[in-house]
């Protein structure tokens, strides 16, 4: 099989490390060969972050680049039109409609982009826009917008629920894991 | 079943399995989850020194004392510990000494981007570089075995990608290591002229003991695919070009890149027609090759600039380019930002407020020379914003004494910071210190320092009294003030800076980020009392920006830290 390519993107303190984790897990329990390449330290403060999750027979890189991913999942819109040049022709996009204002657009320098989504579609991207924050402070936090998005992203690949479920019991700390469950369940009602 | 590990977490996995019973580091990005990971392990004694050179002495004495021994750092921090690491190739050890160094190509998180393999070259310490997680267990392992069947320290090199990457790993069971009985031999360890002239000559015969291990060790690998093109390469570089080229090209992988093998190299390239030599950073694998007299292209290709990626190689080697389709219009960037709530910003802001010189320091709240608050005038390296500032008010008077302070965290205070402040003291120069103490160490991810009170553990530990100390080395002035207290930081800045003597300030805050910190509701805008003055937007807090023509304030991120309220002369930020 040839290497699929995932990109996980988002604004630092979304929570894409646990969201690639528990991708990572699934597809290690599918049988793939699996990397997924993390950031950590000074871009994590509140920057533009993303993380790659690459499965396949065998992954050697394990970083993505401009026009190489199946998929990008976003926390954040404009972080969705930022890496979408990453896409392949063809390539996905599952975005929540979260914003964000980064730091040019609170000092005045840039104004945050208008009609993201549209634009996106225009550029012939399937994207999938979900609310996930209201979701996941409907599974009782703000915080479990990433899993929400996983509930999002696991109606669309062809896993067994059951294994998203093992996925979540093994990189969700205990006391977190019935909010989570929830939030993932309101992700995959969403689709 | 395999287990998808982060390359540092399955290094951590086979120093335990080797046997390691002791570990002591410095945090740094991208090498900090190492000794994190070790110390879950209850085997292995593990702890967090004050700096990176405490780190490999100590590490050094437990080999010493016959144990497998470890510390880890940055590559940033190897600059730091060379004094301890190029004698320690001398000495060589008793029980294995391995010591982690992790580049940064890309600069993710680090202030420049040396290549490491520099200083395995010039201490004569031989070198592995892993590739992906299960190499970075099998050579931390490997490491162990080179390191006493040679009698010398092992440098393991890592980046960021090979770091912080997660691939599958094997796990095995502990091999337990007795302690290797030690006997005093002042001719090998005590390093004075007479000794060290005869350790000399033994580095240098091991040197060529461990060239001859080199040619035929099993990590320097040939893959032999019929090619006319041969690619010579190591670390992350052989994973991009693995995936470039595929099965296209022959490949000389070397997991030992220190010291390097010579008849390896001469065999290889003499099979192929054309060889490349793909390594980032610095061309170390090309002027080995072309002082053998190997014609090949490496450097004047890909240069010596940041990271390197699958497509580079492709665009390079191949002329391939993928099909990419950018967004229809131009992108506001998103830098990084101090965190809303972060202690930091109270600080920074007086500081921008009177247009004060900061001589900067490694850490979060490097970030007070971003946007709005531009408040940094230099930043070079773990502590030195004290000494620079010293030596910028000595140069310059008072002119320059009334208008400049330092700031460095506890944190870095603890590493090189307390030298600085001894020659400020001691020397006499008028300088004003801020110390940034939000009790931990923070842009590394929240590890415990000599003044937290906790150790890697997360045990209790002895305190650093940080007032007693700058009172201890001779400060007379120094005062706490809380940076949440926007007017009484104010007062305390202005009024140290005023005094004709050297002063500290300790900036006392928790980071907002430690679990066990509170936070406040979060604060709303009164949007009919608003003037739309973006007088809070001056902060730079990622919680505040402005909806039609008035201060908005993101609820998800507040953390009620009421720097804001108290800035807002119209009342209209509440609780």
């Amino acid at each position: 099989m040839e290497t699929k390519s995932i990109m996980i993107v988002g604004v630092g303190g979304q929570g894409s490390l646990l969201a690639s984790r528990i991708l990572g897990n699934v597809l290690l329990q599918q049988g793939f060969a699996v990397k997924v390449s993390e950031v950590h330290g000074m871009s994590q403060r509140g920057g533009s972050v993303v993380t790659y999750v690459k499965y396949g027979d065998a992954v050697y890189s394990p970083v993505v680049e401009q026009g190489e991913a199946d998929v990008i999942i976003s926390f954040e819109l404009l972080e969705a039109a930022r890496w979408a040049s990453c896409l392949k022709k063809g390539g996905k996009i599952v975005t929540s409609t979260q914003t964000l204002d980064p730091m040019p657009v609170i000092t005045g320098a840039a104004t945050y982009p208008q009609e993201i989504v549209e634009k996106l579609k225009g550029m012939n991207i399937d994207v999938t826009a979900v609310d996930a924050l209201s979701l996941a402070e409907q599974a009782g936090s703000a915080k479990a917008s990433n899993v929400v998005l996983m509930g999002v992203v696991s109606k669309k690949m062809e896993f067994d629920e059951a294994v998203w479920q093992e996925a979540l019991n093994q990189c969700v700390p205990a006391k977190f894991i019935e909010m989570n469950r929830k939030a993932f369940a309101l992700g995959r009602e969403a689709m | 079943m395999k287990k998808l590990m982060l390359g540092n977490e399955a290094f951590a996995r086979g120093l335990y399995e080797a046997g390691c019973k002791f570990a002591s580091s410095y945090p740094g990005t991208p090498s900090t989850e190492i000794t994190e990971e070790i110390a879950k392990y209850d085997e292995v004694y593990a702890e967090w020194a004050p700096n990176e050179k405490v780190a490999v002495e100590s590490a050094l004495g437990a080999c010493f004392a016959g144990a497998r021994a470890f510390a880890a750092m940055k590559h940033v921090g190897l600059n730091v510990a060379a004094d301890p690491l190029y004698t320690a190739s001398y000495t060589g050890v008793n029980g294995g000494l391995v010591v982690a160094v992790a580049d940064d190509p890309g600069m993710h998180s680090s202030q420049n981007e040396q290549d490491s393999r520099h200083h395995a070259i010039a201490s004569k310490i031989p070198m592995l570089e892993p590739s992906d997680s299960q190499e970075c267990k099998d050579f931390a392992m490997l490491g162990y075995e080179i390191s006493e069947q040679f009698d010398t320290p092992v440098l393991i090199r890592t980046s960021t990608r090979v770091a912080h990457s997660q691939s599958a790993v094997e796990q095995l069971p502990r091999q337990e290591k007795e302690l290797k009985a030690y006997e005093k031999n002042p001719a090998k360890y005590v390093m004075m002229p007479a000794f060290a002239k005869g350790r000399h000559v033994v580095v240098e015969e091991r040197t060529k003991k461990l060239i001859e291990y080199a040619e035929t060790a099993p990590i320097n690998k040939i893959e032999d695919n019929g090619a006319e093109i041969g690619v010579i390469t190591c670390g992350a570089a052989y994973q991009y070009a693995k995936e470039a080229l595929g099965n296209t090209v022959n490949f000389l992988k070397l997991g030992m890149t220190n010291p390097l093998p010579q008849k390896l190299f001469l065999d290889f390239a003499a099979k192929c027609k054309t060889v490349y030599i793909i390594e980032e950073l610095d061309g170390i694998l090309e002027s080995h090759a072309k002082n053998l007299g190997i014609a090949c292209k490496g450097k004047e290709i890909f240069g010596c600039i940041g990271e390197l990626n699958q497509v580079i190689i492709a665009e390079k080697l191949l002329g391939k380019k993928p099909e990419v389709t950018s967004y229809p219009e131009q992108l506001p960037i998103r830098p990084p930002v101090m965190c809303a709530g972060c202690p930091h910003r109270g600080v920074f802001y007086n500081l921008a407020k009177h247009k004060i010189r900061v001589s900067g320091d490694i850490g979060c709240y490097t970030l007070g020379a971003a946007q709005p608050l531009c408040a940094m005038d230099w930043t070079i390296c773990m502590g030195s914003s004290i000494s620079c500032l010293h030596g910028f008010n000595k140069v310059r008077g008072e002119e320059s004494s009334d208008k400049s302070v330092a700031v460095i965290g506890d944190s870095t205070f603890m590493h090189s910071g307390l030298n600085s402040l001894v020659n400020v003291a001691y020397n006499a120069s008028n300088s004003t210190i801020i110390i940034l103490d939000n009790s931990i160490t923070g842009m590394t991810g929240h590890q415990q320092n000599p003044t937290t009170g906790k150790n890697l553990k997360g045990d209790p530990a002895a305190a650093v009294d940080l007032e007693a100390l700058c009172h201890a080395i001779g400060i007379k002035r120094v005062r706490v003030a809380d940076p949440y207290k926007l007017s009484e930081m104010e007062q305390a800045i202005l009024e140290e800076l005023a005094v004709d003597e050297p002063s500290v300030i300790i900036s006392r805050r928790p980071c907002a980020l430690l679990k066990y910190v509170k936070h406040n509701a979060p604060l709303h805008v009164d949007t009919d009392t608003c003037k739309g003055c973006k007088m809070c937007l001056k902060l730079g807090c990622p919680a505040i920006s402005m909806k039609n023509g008035k201060a908005c304030i993101d609820h998800t991120q507040c953390v009620g830290c009421g720097i804001c309220e108290e800035l807002c002369k119209f009342s209209a930020i509440q609780k």
